[in-house]
């Protein structure tokens, strides 16, 4: 099969709106006849079902919380993008096309970040109609912030909850609809399986996760708007329930999967206390605006500190390597989230790490309270200040810019960040990888589509802050629901898709299978043994460095893992109830086969480009010496991966040749 | 500080049906540093090594935000701590030999599931009778800055949106009351002029939904201000009886 991305013809501004210009539209008295089911709520599912149904077609929406408003996005923190230039800085939407197809190390779709940029001012316009509180100035209009990566403001936010809101925005106009009959929405239920009928995704089988009762549904289409799968490394900052199956059914069934070893690895997280840890906490990255980073310069100081002979602030300036400063003068503290997660990794690898298991270091404000405190004593015209009165002031400048996030980090570490640097490390955060989707969000299934992180598309190989809650709703408000019309378009005389045939009998029938085996396997060990086994993999051979050598090992690490889950996984408790044990056993066995292709295309893009970090691929002299290599010539493709057994050795690649025609590729360069 | 051995009360109920009952368990060796559901992850894999059924409970985001997990602890809605979810609760916050009582939400409006898990789609239903602004996603609505909002009002907008649904306040209201969570949503669109167009409506048809739910009435007590993990203020209620009244008199 070969791929096709259906990018349409000409110049790059125009290609949207020539293709809206020229795509089939189904009136509005036949979309009443058109059924559409969407797995998720998050902001891609909530927006999308919201849309659809305002068109007129009747959507069914499915998500395993107890409502769709605790989707994951509602803990996205910063801000989201949008190219409206309201701080007259230049900015445009060529510029924000520019700076995410830059960010994600040129390994994006033109057309598609383009549209994303050309859509992304209606979102700001769309989320303050529906009563969305983000951040004004003193003269009632809308404030911006600036994230990493980009020379412009054009971060939108509300507090640090922007996830939240743009998230209940999205739910209120869900809620509209449900009110109307137009959303049917199945709360607590999860996808098992897509159906596909004479080759079209028809329907899904799903489980009502209260009662048990394995239930039909059809459609016209199917949308999965079910998130990443950052979750296969059993630690992460996702929710606990965040997971893979909807996606991984797709991929089973013939949806391709697109560069899955597109990771994110975010730098400033609150570092692992324990074994016993269940998920990992991110700290926004804004607060690299004013933190210095930096670990001891000496090992005996490292020691002491483990020890607790010393404290961080005992040391003095020459006795600390703040090594992001010295490695990038040019951007410092700032520089993107890729490059800062592994240089914290390099340190803490050299045995640096401030913490008892060696995986920590420093965040400091304390330079940024004197000179916040120092100016203020000038504003308020103190001559000679003390000490107390500057750190004093000083305090509270840094309490009113990042309060919320100081006291999240003092309630779960019970340390004052006020007072002694915060530890911070990188954790598992976004996945830029996904379903390979064509230019119109459909999948390679036909009838089936995939939207926000669920898919591939937008961000290439590291996403810019800010830019997850644009590309979600811009999916789901502005570019699904009309690309999606032109393919019902051809479905306005096939009537309801009856449930009562061959295809839904095997799937719901496969379902029922593994659901009884999970119950009956009567093996030995609890579900989160294996899942926190396949993390460790993961992290250690699959994480932020990698290495021909490692990724071979993680393959057959995983295939073994794989094998002895089916053979000793415990399942506690009866199919027909709720049963937690039981959910989480068919996510893992789905994340010990994604596991394994994740490792093989990272073993086969033997390039380091953007949160995919290749040890046999780094500059070996010059200026850039140790820092990734890209390799354009060999490496300027979408691997996407078509399944063909549960080893991932038996996947076959599909390349999608990527094209710049507007943008050079260049070597990133934060020197 | 070593780590603790704490005796858990629990209140197990095998679905809507069952009677329920306290139950005791063990644990030994829970670290001041572990939150207070990873606490209750040991005690399921210990259950499960037994071939127990594990307790069941809602949870997911782990980070204060996505209102999903919901246990009464000792007596209190998310447990002793001030200004966050049971998931942001950390076992530093108890000593060594300890007994902690842990309950599910208890209110007619908030059916228990099973164990501690509580069915909150009444919560839903109230924001389906009016918790939006009735405009379509189209992308065709006026410019955002065309309208200019005063900071005053859209910082305390967001104060109100603030609320994560969890339903804390209902569980510690003696009335079961629902009122901090409407009045919150009621004030988010009473203090932004996008929100006037409808107000009138919007204020009658939740009020009249929360009270088809079975939520009692409030009597002015603040224990929700209180145990509210986002800090919604009392201010909220009174916000949304003057939006009530206003609705009446105008008809």
């Amino acid at each position: 099969m070969k791929l096709d991305a259906k990018i349409p013809e000409g110049p790059i501004a125009e290609k949207w709106q020539k293709h809206k210009d020229k795509i089939n539209l189904v009136n509005p008295a036949n979309k009443r006849l058109i059924d559409v089911i969407v797995v998720g709520t998050g902001l891609a599912g909530g927006s999308a079902s919201a849309t659809l149904a305002e068109l007129g077609y009747n959507v069914k929406a499915f998500c395993y919380q107890d409502s769709p408003r605790r989707a994951h996005s509602i803990a996205a923190q910063g801000g989201i993008n949008a190219a409206k230039n309201y701080q007259g800085d230049g900015d445009s939407p060529y510029r924000l096309f520019y700076d995410t197809v830059k960010g994600g190390d040129y390994r994006s779709r033109e057309a598609n970040v383009y549209r994303l940029a050309e859509v992304s001012a209606n979102i700001i316009d769309q989320c303050v109609a529906q009563g969305v509180p983000f951040a004004r100035d003193y003269g009632g209009l809308l404030d911006n912030r600036s994230f990493g990566g980009v020379l412009v403001s054009r971060t939108f936010y509300a507090k640090g909850q922007t996830g939240q809101q743009l998230l209940l925005g999205a739910y209120s106009a869900m809620n509209r609809q449900i009110a109307r009959g137009k959303i049917e929405m199945f709360n607590r239920h999860e996808m098992l399986d897509v159906v596909i009928v004479d080759g079209k995704a028809r329907g899904i089988i799903a489980r009502n996760m209260v009662t048990g009762e394995i239930q039909r549904h059809s459609a016209h289409a199917v949308v999965i708007a079910s998130g990443g799968y950052g979750n296969v490394y059993f630690l992460s900052t996702n929710a606990m329930g965040s997971n893979a199956t909807a996606a991984w059914k797709i991929h089973k069934k013939g949806a391709f999967f697109a560069n899955p070893c597109f990771t994110q690895i975010h730098p400033t997280c609150i570092p692992r206390s324990g074994d016993y840890q269940s998920k990992l906490t991110l700290m926004s990255e804004s607060l690299r605006n004013d933190g210095r980073i930096w670990v001891p310069k000496n090992m005996d100081d490292v020691m002491a500190i483990r020890e607790g002979r010393k404290k961080p602030t005992d040391l003095a300036e020459e006795d600390r390597d703040y090594y992001l400063e010295r490695r990038y003068p040019a951007f410092g503290n700032l520089v993107p989230r890729d490059v800062a997660s592994r240089a914290a990794k390099e340190r803490c690898d050299a045995g640096y790490g401030v913490n008892a298991t060696g995986e920590a270091v420093y965040l400091d404000f304390a330079a940024a309270i004197e000179r916040y405190g120092k100016e203020q004593c000038k504003i308020h015209n103190i001559s000679n200040p003390s000490k107390a009165e500057i750190l004093s002031r000083g305090e509270k400048v840094v309490e009113s810019k990042y309060g919320n996030l100081f006291q999240m980090y003092e309630k779960i570490t019970a340390d004052n960040p006020y007072k002694t640097p915060m530890m911070i490390y990188p954790a598992t955060h976004y996945t830029m990888g996904g379903i390979w989707v064509d230019y119109n969000l459909m999948t390679t299934i036909e009838g089936c589509y995939a939207i926000g992180e669920a898919n591939f598309s937008d961000h290439g190989a590291n996403r810019l802050g800010a830019s997850a809650l644009m590309q979600g709703l811009a999916d789901g408000y502005f570019v699904l629901p009309y690309t999606i019309g032109d393919y019902l378009s051809h479905d306005i005389r096939t009537g309801a898709i009856p449930t009562d045939t061959k295809e839904f009998d095997e799937a719901e029938k496969a379902v029922k299978e593994r659901i009884e085996f999970f119950i009956n396997n009567s093996g030995s060990h609890s579900v989160d043994y294996f899942h926190k086994k396949l993390g460790k993999i993961m992290w250690d051979k699959v994480g932020m460095a990698r290495n021909e050598k490692g990724l071979n090992e993680a393959i057959e690490e995983i295939a073994e893992l794989r094998a002895q889950f089916w053979k000793e996984v415990k399942v506690t408790g009866k199919a027909n109830e709720i049963n937690p044990e039981l959910e989480k056993a068919g996510r893992v066995a789905d994340f010990l086969e994604l596991g394994e292709l994740f490792a093989r295309d990272a073993l086969e893009r033997n390039e380091s480009c953007g949160g995919h970090f290749r040890e046999e691929s780094v500059e070996l002299d010059g200026e850039q010496k140790g820092e990734a290599k890209r390799d354009d010539k060999n490496y300027a493709y979408v691997a996407a991966w078509e399944y063909k057994s549960e080893s991932a050795k038996d996947s076959v690649l599909h390349k999608e040749e990527l094209e710049f025609k507007d943008i050079e590729l260049k070597q990133r360069s934060y020197k | 500080m070593s780590n603790m051995n704490l005796t858990l009360k629990i209140w197990r109920q095998n679905g809507p049906d069952d009677k329920g009952k306290m139950v005791e368990y063990k644990v030994s060796d829970i670290s001041e540093h572990m939150s207070f559901l990873e606490m209750m992850d040991v005690l399921n894999e210990q259950l499960i090594a037994k071939g127990e059924d594990p307790v069941a409970f809602d949870h997911d985001c782990r980070e204060g935000i996505c209102g999903m997990c919901s246990m009464f602890i000792n007596g209190e809605a998310h447990g002793p701590d001030r200004a966050i979810t049971t998931c942001q609760l950390h076992m530093r916050t108890f000593n060594d030999g300890d007994t902690i009582y842990i309950e599910p939400w208890r209110a007619k409006a908030f059916p228990v599931i099973k164990d501690l898990m509580v069915d909150r789609s009444a919560f839903d239903r109230i924001q389906h009778a009016g918790g939006y602004i009735s405009v379509n996603t189209s992308g065709n609505t006026q410019d955002a800055n065309a309208l200019p909002i005063a900071k005053a009002a859209a910082d305390e907008a967001m104060d109100a949106a603030t609320c994560i649904g969890c339903g804390a306040c209902v569980a510690t209201c003696k009335n079961s009351s629902a009122m901090l969570f409407v009045g919150a949503k009621v004030s988010q669109y009473a203090l932004l002029p996008q929100g006037q167009v409808e107000a009138a409506e919007r204020v009658k048809n939740m009020v009249e939904q929360m009270d088809l739910e079975g939520f009692g009435n409030c009597t002015n007590t603040g224990a929700c201000e209180v145990e509210c993990p986002k800090g919604i203020s009392l201010e909220n209620i009174a916000r949304m009886n003057r939006e009530l009244f206003k609705s009446m008199v105008a008809g």
